[in-house]
């Protein structure tokens, strides 16, 4: 009798585990002692204008970090994020600046950075190429054929009603806000739940045995790719919305904060682990360490210093929780 | 069987050997001694307090389940890992080693599953790793580095380039290279943990008559395997482990196969095999007709019965898996027709195969067949992840979690839960796992390639009773197996293939290895 209850506690609690990974509760943790602390620390910290400056600077990277950790999942990666979201600002900014409308500028852009997602995806699925080395080729290449078109200078004079996409509020609350949370969100419950986002962990876990499985690894590839780019895609029209212009230059170095962010929430360089929440709560980490680095007066050089430092602190700590599991056997 | 066809000159070996080379310790002819060795990882109990001697010039086979134990004593005599307590006496001195260094010093050597080889290196940098003979600034002396492997392969009869890129090599061949790696350390004892078990018959049969050449001149070994008939074949004496104890030692010939089966298992298994009645006659399953690929496979036809099991055998590279999987549509064929109970069907990938009730479970466990670092339920459901989906695209969590308990239980998988890692299971749960996942699949025909390998006595029991009461569901049943005992014991008919082609097939009355054999090598074809 008692080993039934006992069997059916730890069940439960491996249940409860399985719903918020070890790292996802040390996370919220950090940051609600952190919060308390800056809270003592500076007056201006929970104030509403300081947390909408957080969640508005995280809406870019909390935006592309839903694609990048499925991605991860599924044992891809892309450096070609930031690339794809200054080209699609580019794109949708030189439409708007000849006349189109600002619905199907909005479209051809995402149809822009749908291209270089499908060209990424298919590359790495059928051709069995690295993702590493043919993102960072996509990187340099979008980065390249942008100085090309746009001649290095930033695209201005936006009309009025494309800026609206990016500083419109609704309950007094900016849109990319609700973007990214409700993003998040979705994702969140799509790649726990649903069988067409959990054959990543398969794909991610073991791709021939996923294959043998009778998983379209090739497709799901694809997909994640595409996915990734349109996400991409969507935080760089937010951010030319919100500036009201847009650059070659913009986004730049997103691609690594974003993986640090997903690496930090728990997902694997090597596949079949994290959550899109995880990821979410290491970009939200990241955005409160500068954020208060920045309260406290602290020089904006150190925050680099630490955010890689913390990087590297996850990392190790994963490993030796590895070994100490690993030795339990 | 095995014991009989054993060639016996060597059985008396050991006690020349001691003579020609006296120990200097307490016990005459005695290399090597462990006295109440124990070592314990948390929780786990590896090894409890083992004693044996191991004999100059002899081969002692260590035997044991899965997790009984043997691999960890192996590495706590290679030095790979240190005892909590007891002692190793090496020529009468007693020897504590900080590292596998230390132990190679010492004479003692491991041979590893390929797992010690650097793939973008030379043949003769892998063998002399770190001893590379350097000259004026710690530069490396390539000609003497190569003349002198060259010399050294030579000594073991085998041609292969010293300047040979070692990822270039075949799998058998790079094992080949272990055992000459670890033979270059020249040991006193040199440990063996399942050596043969991806080699060909003709690399199989190069290393062993090495081993015994070896062994007449004086060197032991300590032989690790779950091949009973290499048992008989190589061994002077065998120990049993089970659940990390030390069982017992027998003399080889002096036992029988069910003597060791009983230590190792430690109840009397009679007959693993279930006993088969004769083919039901229920109709055609499954009908394959023209199979040809280039270089794999050609004009494989056959045809299997409701509830019938058929085997398929053959050498390794006769083209056995290869059909398998072509037919299961994950490779290409260039020819050929698959019918399912009477109707021609369509396969191109496995997707496809799975949803027809076609079922393919690899030969390779590790690799290609599970998902190591997921929870078990997450393995079970992977091939029948639609059936888990709920219509609006969600997985249907509550029916998954009854799913995989009634799994486990019906297979008799050992685990404290379903959300437990699968690489924290042994290798016989393992593939109980991977059966289970398969046979969920609700199939209509099932290939089991290599359903048992690597897997201890109890699991296979397990698998062999699983299998019959598929078969008496009237699931058509294909079992490809390099094991002969395993198809003689389980199926209704063979067909055996040799070079692509199926060229014998053959009636369970008609059943005798030497037949199968004889096919196999393309001494025989009908």
């Amino acid at each position: 009798m008692n080993s039934t209850i006992e069997s059916r506690s730890r069940n439960l609690r491996e249940a409860a585990r399985s719903v918020l990974a070890f790292r996802e509760s040390i996370l919220i943790l950090v940051l609600i002692v952190a919060g308390i602390a800056m809270t003592i620390a500076s007056p201006v910290f929970l104030t509403w204008p300081n947390i909408e400056a957080i969640l508005l600077g995280l809406s870019v990277e909390g935006t592309i970090a839903v694609g990048m950790v499925i991605l991860l999942v599924s044992g891809g990666l892309d450096l070609s994020v930031g690339s794809t979201l200054a080209f699609t600002g580019v794109v949708c900014g030189l439409a708007l600046v000849a006349g189109i409308p600002t619905a199907p500028a909005i479209v051809l852009a995402l149809v822009a950075a749908l291209a270089v997602g499908m060209v990424n995806g298919l590359m790495i699925a059928k051709l069995k190429m690295n993702p590493f080395i043919i993102t960072l080729g996509m990187m340099i290449t979008i980065r390249g054929l942008l100085l090309v078109i746009a001649g290095g200078r930033a695209v201005l004079d936006l009309p009025a009603s494309f800026n609206a996409v990016g500083q419109g509020r609704l309950l007094s609350i900016q849109y990319p806000i609700f973007v990214v949370v409700i993003l998040v969100i979705v994702g969140d419950i799509l790649l726990r739940n649903t069988r067409f986002f959990r054959q990543n962990y398969y794909v991610g876990g073991k791709e021939q045995a996923a294959r043998l499985s009778g998983i379209k690894v090739d497709f799901i590839k694809i997909f994640n790719y595409c996915l990734i780019a349109v996400l991409s895609g969507v935080s760089g029209l937010m951010l030319t919305a919100r500036f009201g212009s847009s650059s070659v230059t913009v986004g730049s170095g997103v691609e690594l904060r974003v993986i640090t962010a997903a690496i930090i929430g728990g997902a694997s360089l090597n596949g079949g682990e994290g959550s899109v929440l995880g990821a979410f709560l290491g970009a939200l980490f990241m955005g409160v360490l500068a954020n208060s680095l920045n309260l406290l007066g602290v020089d904006v050089y150190w925050q680099n210093l630490v955010t890689g430092l913390m990087l590297i602190l996850a990392v190790v700590f994963d490993m030796i929780n590895e070994q100490r599991k690993e030795r339990g056997r | 069987m095995d014991a009989e066809i054993t060639p016996c000159e060597n059985r008396g070996g050991a006690s020349i050997a001691s003579l020609l080379f006296p120990g200097t310790g307490a016990c005459m002819g005695d290399l090597l001694s462990v006295e109440n060795l124990k070592k314990s990882f948390p929780g786990v109990l590896a090894v409890a307090d083992v004693s044996f001697s191991l004999r100059k010039g002899e081969i002692l086979a260590l035997i044991g389940e899965n997790g009984a134990g043997k691999s960890t004593l192996s590495q706590l005599l290679g030095g790979a890992i240190r005892p909590d307590s007891g002692r190793i006496v090496l020529e009468g001195r007693e020897v504590s080693f900080a590292s596998s260094l230390d132990a190679i010093h010492s004479g003692i050597a491991m041979m590893f599953q390929e797992l010690s080889l650097i793939g973008g290196l030379s043949i003769a940098e892998n063998i002399f790793a770190n001893r590379q003979p350097t000259g004026a600034l710690n530069g490396i002396k390539w000609k003497k580095l190569y003349a002198e492997t060259a010399d050294f392969l030579k000594r073991f009869n085998v041609s292969m380039d010293p300047r040979q890129v070692v990822k270039r090599l075949y799998k058998g061949d790079q094992q080949i290279l272990e055992f000459l790696k670890a033979m270059s350390t020249n040991p006193k004892l040199l440990i063996l943990d399942e050596p043969t078990s991806s080699l060909t018959e003709t690399e199989t049969a190069y290393l062993l008559e090495n081993i015994r050449a070896l062994r007449s001149q004086g060197m032991s070994f300590l032989y690790i395997t779950h091949k009973l008939s290499e048992v008989f074949k190589m061994s002077d004496r065998v120990i049993v482990m089970r659940d990390g104890r030390y069982v017992g030692v027998r003399n080889t010939s002096e036992c029988t196969e069910g003597d060791l089966i009983a230590m190792m298992v430690g109840r009397e298994i009679t007959n693993i095999y279930t006993k088969r009645s004769a083919p039901r006659g229920n109709g055609e399953c499954l009908r394959v007709e023209g199979f040809t690929r280039r270089d794999a496979f050609v004009g494989a036809s056959f045809r299997l019965e409701h509830g019938e099991i058929l085997g398929l055998s053959g050498l390794v590279g006769s083209g056995r898996t290869e059909l398998a999987r072509a037919i299961f549509g994950v490779d290409r064929r260039d020819a050929g027709m698959v019918f399912l109970e009477g109707r021609e069907v369509q396969i191109s990938t496995a997707h496809e195969a799975i949803r027809r009730g076609i079922a393919y479970l690899t030969e390779d466990r590790k690799d290609l067949g599970l998902f190591l670092n997921m929870a078990i339920r997450d393995n079970l459901i992977a091939p029948s992840l639609e059936r888990f989906t709920a219509p609006t695209g969600f997985m249907k969590n509550r029916a998954i979690g009854d799913f995989a308990a009634a799994r486990v239980k019906e297979f008799s998988i050992v685990t404290p839960s379903v959300y437990k890692k699968l690489n924290k299971l042994s290798g016989g749960n393992q593939q109980k796992c991977l059966v289970a996942t398969w046979a969920s699949t609700d199939p209509k025909v099932i290939f089991l390639d290599e359903p048992t390998r690597g897997v201890d006595v109890g699991s296979r029991a397990d698998i062999y009773a699983k299998i019959e009461e598929l078969s008496g569901r009237g699931i058509g049943i294909v079992i490809i197996s390099s094991d002969l005992p395993e198809l003689l014991g389980m199926c209704d008919r063979i067909l055996v293939m040799h070079h692509g082609r199926i060229v014998g097939e053959v009636p369970r009355a008609d059943f005798s290895e030497e037949l199968i054999l004889s096919y196999a090598t393309g001494v025989k074809s009908s």
